[in-house]
């Protein structure tokens, strides 16, 4: 009887039309399109390309020459640790602690969620001026702790870990509540079985919880490391073109970098291409660490 | 010690660590807005200390309506950011309606089209994007209303795909005797869809919608394509800009924050239940 009601196909068209026009037109179209031009000579953003780079792989080799492309890379990896050790460690943590105490829960997690609502360019705004060289908030809170040099968070050398730290910070809460509700789904039998006999809090977390959440640290890492590689606004915000000396380049800001600043447009597109690469390359490196299990 | 002490202790310390990392989200907004009430010059003597007596002032505020467009950028980022989840579930609905319940030929190789269209970073698309629009007479005009749509466009594409994965997900779980039902009494698909199946959805709906309104509100990247001139910036391009120009008034920036930041707090003290869910529905596949 259902396959009845749908038996007409006709509607689908008119059901999908105007989705998959969308999709073909502003996502399918210019995802091919791009890896096209990237091969192309193209001196403005808006023109089209004239004609192909000679050689045609010029971009490509020249991203092998380009030391700023091994720093963008570099920094986006580090990012990935970050991200992976900082948020999805940190979140994992946090979520062990929360689901383990009975009063407050809705409260953390309501605190410890709100900075995702808020859009990363207010906070590289913030972090400008929390990590501001004449008496921002840090130096301030060292000065009173009896530290009587300032600390430029901005110079070289530490620039990485004030972008970095500021990106790790705001996405904490999102895989906070993702585990926490992994840890919810677990039932409450087990706990209790494994309390009857004998187990520590401890080996709860170590015996239960932490096997059961398998699939789902699998899901936030895969999620936390191609998540590193479309990070923009909030270091761009706080560190536009790379400063300090083109040393804080994530591959994105790098792939901006050179389509608005410089103007090499076909370098760009050969630079997002690359970000695609490797966002392929490391989910899949990810998904065969972490393979998800069947308990 | 004994044990009831131990799990005392233990639990002190749990909750000492969660009020710990509740202080670093919570207290950087606090800082910033109490100094936002601060003269620019004495921000720097004491961050620390509340706005009273003498070190009260609106003089950043006052600079802020009157040399930003702060409301005008407001305006123009809740229009773009309303039409984008309007677009979005209107067009993802119907999509994932169809490929939830029909059959046809390609229509698993659809299915695995739109998860991959979810892959697809933002900067692999954008200067064809652009080029596009461009070309059309869209992008680089000097009419709000074309620019306002250059941003909407692509917006609209990149939370499709996600959208259409969540919806579908729900809508597969929806019991079809409804829809039966509805047939029998004479229903085409249309009116199965706009009545049974739409009203049926609504939370995923709102889980969509509010997904990709927070989206296109936070998402600098696409503003800095197609926003030029400042009159119609939204408000992520408008903070963007204010780095560039006005870096070093520390009081102007403070009070930029907070008018950007706020608003959007409130709103989430009285949604969070479902922002919360709205945000993470992709990961927990809702």
């Amino acid at each position: 009887m259902g396959a009845n009601i749908y038996r007409n196909k006709k509607p689908v068209l008119v059901f999908l039309a105007p989705a998959l026009l969308f999709m073909a037109v502003y996502l399918y179209y210019p995802f091919l399109k791009n890896i096209l031009n990237s091969f192309m000579d193209i001196k403005q953003l808006g023109r089209p390309g004239t004609s192909f780079n000679s050689p045609w792989y010029a971009n490509y080799a020249e991203m092998f020459r380009d030391p700023n492309v091994w720093i963008a890379i570099k920094n986006t990896l580090l990012m990935m640790v970050v991200t992976l050790i900082g948020q999805v460690g940190i979140a994992m943590v946090l979520a062990l602690m929360v689901d383990n105490i009975g009063r407050g829960k809705q409260f953390f997690k309501t605190v410890f969620f709100f900075p995702i609502v808020i859009s990363a360019t207010a906070l590289g705004l913030l972090f400008n001026l929390i990590f501001l060289y004449d008496k921002g908030m840090i130096n301030q809170i060292l000065e009173a702790f009896g530290k009587s040099q300032l600390t430029d968070w901005k110079a070289e050398g530490i620039a990485l870990f004030t972008m970095m730290l500021p990106v790790m910070w705001q996405y904490v809460g999102f895989y906070f509540v993702i585990l926490v509700t992994g840890l919810n789904n677990i039932s409450d039998e087990l706990y209790e079985a494994a309390k009857i006999d004998g187990a520590s809090t401890w080996q709860k977390v170590r015996y239960i919880s932490i096997p059961l959440l398998h699939n789902v640290i699998c899901t936030c890492s895969v999620l936390a490391v191609t998540g590193a590689l479309k990070v923009f606004d909030l270091p761009w915000t706080m560190f536009p073109k790379g400063m300090p000396l083109k040393t804080t380049f994530l591959t994105g800001t790098y792939m901006y970098y050179h389509t608005m600043e410089t103007k090499n447009v076909d370098y760009g597109s050969a630079l997002a291409v690359l970000i695609v690469v490797l966002g392929i390359i490391l989910s899949k490196v990810v998904n065969s660490i972490f393979r998800e299990k069947d308990y | 010690m004994t044990k009831k002490e131990k799990s005392t202790i233990g639990r002190s310390l749990v909750y000492l660590i969660l009020i710990i990392w509740s202080m670093t989200t919570v207290y950087p907004i606090i800082w910033v807005v109490q100094n936002s009430f601060k003269a620019k010059d004495k921000i720097l003597a004491d961050s620390f200390s509340l706005p009273f007596g003498e070190l009260f002032t609106f003089a950043n505020y006052r600079k802020a309506f009157g040399n930003l467009n702060i409301l005008g950028a407001y305006k123009n980022s809740i229009f773009i950011s309303a039409m984008v989840a309007l677009f979005v579930i209107l067009f993802a609905g119907m999509g994932a309606y169809a490929l939830s319940r029909y059959r046809f030929f390609g229509s698993q190789a659809l299915h695995s089209l739109i998860i991959a269209g979810m892959m697809f970073p933002v900067f692999a698309t954008i200067i064809p994007v652009f080029s596009m629009e461009f070309a059309w007479g869209i992008a680089s005009t000097n009419s709000w209303f074309l620019t306002m749509l250059s941003v909407i466009l692509p917006q609209v594409a990149g939370n499709l795909s996600f959208a259409m994965v969540v919806l579908i997900g729900y809508i597969k779980g929806l019991p079809i005797e409804l829809e039966e039902a509805a047939y029998m009494e004479g229903c085409n698909a249309f009116q199965i869809y706009f009545k049974v199946v739409l009203p049926l959805t609504k939370p995923s709906f709102a889980t969509v919608a509010i997904f990709s309104f927070l989206w296109s509100y936070n998402d600098l990247f696409t503003q800095m394509f197609f926003m030029r001139r400042p009159d119609m910036y939204g408000i992520t391009m408008l903070l963007n800009q204010l780095t560039a120009k006005e870096g070093t008034n520390y009081g102007l920036m403070a009070s930029a924050v907070t008018l950007v930041i706020v608003p959007v707090i409130i709103v989430y003290c009285f949604l969070q239940k479902y922002i919360i869910k709205g945000m993470t529905a992709g990961a927990v596949k809702g």
